[in-house]
């Protein structure tokens, strides 16, 4: 006999509920959290061996333990708080930055159904911290929040080159917000959700529902290449990743907007960079790559395409040069926002006569 | 309401990732575009002009080392030649010597154009070139190493020859070495040339026309790619540069992305030469017959009261020159490096006076940046192809 598994409510089993909620949580932190920390081995790694040379090798097996020792180092170093700095907002700004890049990971769906029985009766859990009706637009919003942490961090340290990394951060978030923003519209329109179960849901199906070609599955990816090349562009300037690290850039601005900063604070900043990596990484996979369908076991194909998106961030770093401020804009707003638009235009013609 | 506006006064170095060394410059930035730039030098000064006066001929090689240190040779080898011709025994240098030399400012040049690109890609943000440029340059400091036992400051020439031979078998290792780097030189071309995003930082960045290059003295792969065809080892030649045969590669771009193509055709040309000069390498002696200035064999010291004397006279006073004046100039890797030595019969010169091209080539900077973007500066900084050892000397 197959039991029908029931959702879990907070009405109906308000324990159980909280605590499935509360497990879920801590699962998503911590393994998010492991992963930022290994996301920064595995890019010293590959960029290592892209560049000839071996990365970290000296702590722990093959190095393994280097982020962990990195951890530890800028935890324990003296944390400065420059004399002329507005010490609240420079407090503030690291928390600020990543707060959202973390939260942002609450809607985003991992996997299928996980089902369990507890007391004769079967219940089913989403792999997802929570399925918002909205989730995709509080993604962006996460991720608009982000920018008001750099902003403030280049303000408060009250130094010129932390002050022209946060102007150009803010420029190059609001034009890139826009085309990412724009870029994915097509995506609500196809999939006529927001909730990013709903639109993962919606790729499981075979190509254009076409039998002849079920073996290929209904990724936005094959109907709206544009799309995910704009997000993707998109995306990287929006996690302030090579080649529009421009906010950070090392050899014109020092270390742009975190130049004052030290200790845990650097290194707050450093763990938001990689935690929007993850997040912006998931969110592709989530809306262009099918999510955890695929070959394998739900989460695991979730991983595998996010480990992939992040290779992939990784690989651009050690391949391309740095844009300059003014090619970026001209990127993002004369050839991304209208590139975006007139993808919008064209799949809406194509809805309606189809 | 009229915004208040003002410019903002920037303080870009000495202590700054891309200023290549300890150059400071003071910008004044209206947003990012650089209103006024002015380079603040002297941060590295040694006063090697003024130590050399109180040295004998000799013992200014070692300084000459630290002026550009991404040069080295070239540097003893500018030296040297200005001494040989303050001494008036140029044309008594053996010819495995000139050969040698020729074989070594080469690779110096090659050497020292990969420092500059590895550091320009990096400025720019392309960071994997760097690693590559540096994998080569390894085994040029391999080679330094074995023929002067330094693989920075090498101290390898001297006034009528050579420290030492080559040891055994080196011959091979650079031929191998330089055969391999054209292969090496298209694989940095592979990650930049094509590269939208280098052009794009590259081309039309940093303009000089050649008579404002002129004007300013600006010389070297700088000068060349404005379109001024000026290559002393051609229209100047010293140490038997006339009997290689080699391009000098000229472009009339005048900006980033040309200087960079000058540069790396400026490699291939060099790799040329060694090779010819490879072929021509004969045995012979590594010092010339003068033995009022060059130190005698220490088998000779030992058994022969001539050679002693020499030896005990060289060493204690150093060797004197005729009282008189010249100015030696040799293509370096970065432009035209000259040394003029004023003599007053002692064994001491009376001034010398180096003229460093990366003192002159960096008057070219604000010109160059005024009116563009601050990561034009950085962009700026590495095509210049500055040394603040040889700015500042």
């Amino acid at each position: 006999m197959v039991m029908t598994p029931e959702v879990l409510t907070l009405s109906e089993t308000p324990w159980l509920f909280t605590g499935v909620m509360l497990v879920k949580i801590a699962v998503a932190f911590v393994v998010t959290l492991l992963i930022v920390a290994y996301a920064t081995y595995a890019e010293r790694k590959t960029i290592g061996r892209m560049q000839t040379r071996m990365g970290p090798t000296m702590t722990g097996p093959k190095g393994l333990l280097q982020p962990i020792a990195d951890g530890l180092k800028l935890f324990f170093k003296e944390d400065i708080i420059p004399a002329q700095s507005h010490w609240a907002a420079f407090i503030l700004a690291p928390m600020m930055i990543l707060a959202p890049a973390f939260i942002s990971i609450a809607v985003i769906p991992f996997g299928g159904d996980l089902h369990f029985n507890y007391d004769g009766v079967l219940y089913a859990v989403p792999m997802q911290i929570t399925d918002l009706n909205i989730g995709l637009l509080f993604i962006i919003a996460m991720a608009g929040l982000g920018v008001y942490g750099i902003v403030l961090a280049g303000l408060a340290s009250n130094s010129k080159y932390a002050l022209l990394g946060g102007i150009r951060s803010t420029a190059q978030m609001i034009s890139y917000e826009l085309a990412v923003g724009l870029s994915i519209v097509v995506i609500f329109m196809l999939s006529e959700t927001l909730s990013l179960r709903g639109i993962v849901a919606a790729q499981q199906l075979p190509l254009w529902g076409l039998e002849s070609v079920s073996y290929i599955p209904n990724w936005y990816i094959f109907c709206q290449p544009l799309a995910f090349g704009l997000f993707v562009i998109g995306s990287m300037a929006e996690i302030n990743r090579t080649p529009f690290d421009l906010p950070e850039a090392e050899t014109e601005l020092v270390s742009g907007f975190c130049t004052e900063y030290s200790a845990m604070k650097y290194a707050l900043f450093f763990m938001a960079e990689y935690a929007n990596m993850i997040t912006v990484s998931a969110v592709a996979t989530t809306l262009f790559l099918g999510g955890w369908g695929g070959p394998f076991y739900g989460w695991i194909n979730f991983l595998l395409k996010v480990f992939a998106f992040m290779f992939f961030f990784i690989w651009i770093r050690a391949t391309f040069p740095r844009l300059r401020y003014d090619q970026l804009m001209f990127l993002g707003w004369k050839i991304m926002l209208p590139l975006a638009l007139v993808n919008i235009v064209l799949t809406g013609i194509a809805i309606l006569l189809w | 309401m009229a915004a208040n506006t003002e410019t903002m006064t920037i303080n870009m170095g000495p202590q700054h990732p891309s200023t290549h060394g300890v150059l400071q410059l003071i910008l004044e930035l209206d947003g990012e575009i650089v209103v006024k730039a002015t380079p603040h030098i002297g941060f590295l000064h040694r006063g090697i002009e003024k130590l050399s006066e109180h040295r004998t001929y000799h013992q200014t090689i070692p300084l000459t080392d630290r002026l550009d240190y991404l040069a080295p040779m070239s540097n003893n080898l500018g030296y040297v030649l200005a001494v040989e011709k303050l001494l008036g025994i140029t044309d008594e240098i053996p010819e495995r010597v000139q050969r040698i030399r020729v074989i070594m400012a080469e690779l110096t040049r090659l050497k020292s154009h990969l420092v500059w690109l590895a550091c320009h890609a990096l400025d720019i943000g392309a960071m994997t070139v760097f690693l590559y440029c540096f994998r080569e340059r390894e085994c040029i400091t391999d080679i330094y190493e074995k023929v002067s036992g330094a693989r920075m400051t090498s101290n390898y020439f001297r006034v009528g020859g050579l420290a030492e031979d080559l040891p055994d078998g080196l011959e091979g290792d650079i031929r191998d070495f330089v055969e391999s780097m054209p292969a090496h030189i298209e694989e940095y071309e592979g990650l930049l040339t094509g590269n939208k995003i280098w052009q794009k930082r590259t081309i039309g960045v940093g303009e000089i026309s050649a008579e404002a290059a002129i004007d300013i003295g600006i010389t070297g792969p700088a000068l060349r790619a404005s379109g001024v065809d000026w290559d002393l080892r051609r229209d100047n030649p010293y140490s038997g540069y006339e009997d290689y045969d080699f391009d000098v590669p000229v472009r009339e771009g005048c900006d980033t992305f040309d200087r960079y193509k000058v540069r790396l055709d400026e490699m291939r040309q060099s790799t040329r030469i060694i090779l010819q000069a490879l072929d021509k390498l004969k045995p012979g002696p590594i010092l010339a017959d003068c033995p009022k200035v060059v130190l005698p064999a220490k088998q000779d010291v030992v058994n022969n009261i001539e050679s002693l004397i020499h030896h005990f006279k060289i060493v204690t006073e150093g060797f004197k020159t005729e009282p008189g004046e010249i100015y030696q100039g040799v293509e370096a890797p970065k432009g035209e490096l000259g040394f003029y030595l004023v003599a007053d019969g002692s064994a001491y010169p009376f001034r010398m006076k180096i003229r460093p091209p990366s003192f002159v080539n960096l008057q070219g900077l604000p010109q160059m940046v005024e009116g563009k973007l601050l990561a034009d500066v950085i962009a700026v900084i590495g095509t210049l192809d500055i040394v603040l050892g040889e700015i500042d000397r």
